[in-house]
């Protein structure tokens, strides 16, 4: 059997079956998935931590942020995930078309978050609440202006929610090249009803990413949304 | 034991010769060639670890610091503690030992991801590299632990470069416990069933756990040192509004399970040599198994026990003091299992068994010294003394390096195809005890008298108790010297092994010395447990058949 099974295109000759195969694929990107999970979970410490340390600053920091942007974000990556899981289906189908269709979508989608971040990040980088390089100086007036006594605490805020949402950013960028990479392979024709596991495990990857903002989101947008007078 | 020359198994092609060009072996994807290139590089980094280590028994032979100024002083200790845990001691038994024998134990004819197998290696040669330009560029002298705000804001050294440098390197074990897992997972041949397993790994099971829920979290830390260092953004910063102790959380929730990263491997060897070496079977072999998950799974929750003195709550203490405790129930258990697998066995004492001996006796002064430490009341007097250096290297060069020493002799014959001196071996062992133990156990004492670590100068009178350590250093470095030149002369002009010298059980046995490239020649299937010796001699007529007919 096993002297058979290599010649199934796309089996690795260390491998007995496809099955194998695949089996092994999926479970190692759930580990590596869990390594991720362990990785955010330093900052979602630190988060936890600060965010104990300095309730106020947090509440205050929250509302610096652009929670329509944020918002829209949000939206734009949970229609990428269902797109991801589009393409999922169709490449167990062996439908090409529709595959590279849906692939499309989905890069189109994690350019479009890209970009909004961008400019969420300038506006900050232009009212000086980068709190790096020394550039961080913030007005104490006007709607982006941070009272005296918390600029400490909210830089604090700031600094987590770049480094998070910096890391979760860097992963889009990786997620666009897989998908550019699927996106190749998939025109050349690689994919077939039975060979389509770098699509399953890929999306895995780009749901992982999705479900990360959804705790970035609500953790650091909307602190104390519900409080009324706090912030501006 | 006597060794079987089996001139029939030579004139065939095994991983060795297939490929003889340098290409052949760095772009190989060949697990057995992956562990060679392991092999010698982590030795490199061993030998440079050294060089500073015995930079630091030379200043400590004096009482006053007069080889070199304290600054000098902090760089090579902070040196010698990184390269030799992360370059050495970390990759050291998964990715030489493991990477060869795992596939070979499970009866697979790869890891489950070959490529990544080689990737790791080359991001541990970036890493590596990167410390070395590190090295170059005069060192760091935070201490291997990194503690800020020194690390962050007041040293001078190159910490930002060392840390990216373990930031790398750290991926490199990463990939290597997730290949491990799925490969444990996915490859084990027909009839293989988990508790057929070879304990070496159960072993290797409970370390890629480690590797894989630990490492990220020091990655995490170390990238936010390095931001802290280069950007200036509080994160464990006081002035800033950050908090210093936050780093010592997250370096110590990887940096004690790493410890067993280091231990765990060695337990599983040490299970391996003493079986076959008394020709019994493990005493309680799920116990064993399990244990090794258990320290594991305990190894995450007690990382408190190095801040007792750091501003931690005296109810957390508690805790984290209360489960270091715990810790010490599966060491014991595996301990006295091995210490019933001996007892009535037919045990010979070729080197891999004194390795295995030494490794007992050591582990249970570096676990028993452990548990001083975890004492709070007591450990407020120990912390940072000698005392704390002492247990450490108990546990790391008398438990790990042992273990490692002690499987490498007895995998060599499969590994390379030849015997190395076994006169040789043994004597080289027994200096390595000796000198293992005039090293350390002086430092005990030191230690409980009260000599800080990390100093370059110390009161006149323990000027006795250093040079008994400087002493034994210089036995000890001759003991792990020795062997580079035996083993050298063996691929040589070794005895050739033969399929199974030690008459072992285990499938890695059952295949010709060096194995072929895809491992076995047949597919394995597998009928009994680990370690059947009522059946070894079967299964070494059956090695020889295989070999005879492979020849």
């Amino acid at each position: 059997m096993a002297e058979h099974a290599t010649h199934v295109p796309g089996l690795a000759h260390h491998f007995v079956s496809m099955e194998q195969q695949k089996e092994a694929g999926t479970l190692g990107m759930w580990i590596f998935l869990l390594t991720e999970l362990m990785f955010f979970g330093g900052l979602f410490l630190a988060y936890t931590i600060y965010r104990t340390t300095y309730p106020e600053g947090f509440l205050y920091g929250s509302h610096l942020l652009n929670v329509p942007l944020g918002g829209t974000n949000t939206v734009v990556l949970i229609v990428s995930s269902l797109t991801m899981a589009m393409a999922v289906y169709y490449s167990q189908l062996g439908e090409k078309k529709k595959l590279i269709f849906f692939l499309l979508v989905t890069l189109a989608l994690c350019f479009v978050f890209l970009i909004i971040k961008y400019f969420e990040y300038m506006s900050k980088i232009h009212d000086h609440l980068f709190p790096a390089f020394g550039t961080y100086h913030p007005s104490t007036t006007g709607p982006h202006g941070i009272p005296l006594e918390l600029q400490q605490p909210v830089r604090v805020f700031l600094w987590i929610y770049f480094l998070m949402t910096g890391l979760h950013a860097l992963h889009m960028i990786v997620g666009a090249g897989i998908l550019i990479t699927l996106i190749y392979m998939a025109q050349k024709g690689r994919f077939t009803k039975q060979y389509n596991s770098p699509v399953e495990i890929s999306g895995l990857y780009w749901h992982f990413v999705d479900i990360v903002w959804i705790f970035l989101f609500p953790l650091l947008y909307l602190t104390g949304f519900h409080v009324s007078g706090a912030g501006h | 034991m006597a060794t079987e020359v089996m001139q029939s198994a030579e004139p065939r092609t095994n991983y060795l010769n297939a490929g003889h060009t340098v290409k052949s072996w760095l772009l190989t994807l060949d697990h057995k060639r992956i562990g060679l290139l392991y092999l010698f590089s982590i030795s490199a980094f061993f030998f440079i670890g050294g060089i500073y280590a015995t930079l630091i028994r030379l200043e400590l032979v004096t009482p006053q610091g007069d080889l070199m100024t304290a600054e000098t002083y902090n760089k090579v200790f902070t040196m010698h503690g990184v390269i030799m845990i992360f370059f050495f001691l970390i990759p050291s038994i998964p990715a030489v030992l493991g990477n060869f024998l795992l596939p070979l134990m499970l009866g697979a004819k790869d890891v489950a991801f070959p490529r990544l197998n080689l990737l790791s290696w080359y991001v541990f040669i970036v890493g590596g590299g990167m410390f070395m330009l590190t090295m170059i560029n005069g060192g760091i002298d935070t201490g291997w632990t990194f503690y800020p705000p020194y690390s962050s804001i007041y040293s001078n050294t190159q910490v930002t470069l060392a840390g990216v440098s373990i930031f790398i390197t750290g991926f490199s074990s990463i990939l290597t416990g997730l290949n491990f897992m799925v490969t444990i997972h996915t490859m084990r041949a027909p009839g293989m069933t988990w508790f057929r397993l070879p304990l070496f790994v159960w072993a290797h099971y409970a370390t890629s756990l480690i590797q894989i829920l630990g490492t990220p979290v020091v990655a995490i830390t170390v990238l936010a040192l390095g931001f802290e260092r280069t950007l200036q953004i509080g994160i464990f910063d006081p002035k800033l509004g950050g908090d210093p102790v936050l780093f010592q959380h997250m370096f110590w929730f990887y940096s004690h399970p790493a410890v067993y990263i280091m231990i765990i491997p060695s337990m599983g060897v040490v299970s391996e040599l003493i079986a076959n070496m008394t020709r019994k079977r493990v005493f309680g072999y799920h116990f064993v198994a399990f244990s090794s998950l258990a320290i594991a799974v305990f190894g995450f929750l007690v990382w408190g026990h190095h801040m007792f003195t750091s501003s931690q709550s005296m109810y957390a203490g508690l805790v984290f003091s209360l489960i270091t405790y715990a810790v010490a129930i599966p060491s014991a258990i595996k301990t006295f299992n091995w210490t019933a697998t001996i007892y009535k066995g037919s045990v010979s004492f070729d080197t891999p068994m004194i390795y295995a001996l030494a490794f007992l006796g050591l582990f249970t002064i570096g676990g028993m010294t452990g548990l001083f430490l975890a004492a709070m009341g007591l450990d407020v007097h120990l912390h940072d003394t000698y005392f704390v250096v002492a247990h450490f290297h108990y546990v790391m060069v008398g438990g790990a390096i042992i273990g490692y020493l002690g499987g490498l002799h007895f995998w060599w014959p499969k590994i390379t195809g030849k015997m190395y001196p076994e006169i040789w071996g043994r004597i080289s062992a027994a200096i390595v005890f000796l000198g293992f133990n005039l090293t350390f156990f002086p430092q005990f004492v030191v230690g409980y008298l009260g000599m800080p670590r990390r100093y370059h100068s110390y009161v006149p009178e323990f000027q006795v108790l250093h040079i008994l350590s400087s002493a034994g250093a210089s036995i000890l470095a001759l003991g792990f010297l020795m062997p580079v030149f035996y083993f050298a002369w063996s691929i040589k002009y070794g005895k050739p092994a033969g399929a199974n010298p030690w008459g072992a059980v285990g499938l890695e046995w059952q295949t010709p010395s060096p194995p072929p490239t895809e491992n076995f020649t047949y597919q394995p299937v597998i009928t009994t447990e680990a370690y059947e010796f009522e059946h070894v001699e079967e299964i070494k007529n059956a090695g020889k058949a295989e070999a005879l007919q492979t020849a």
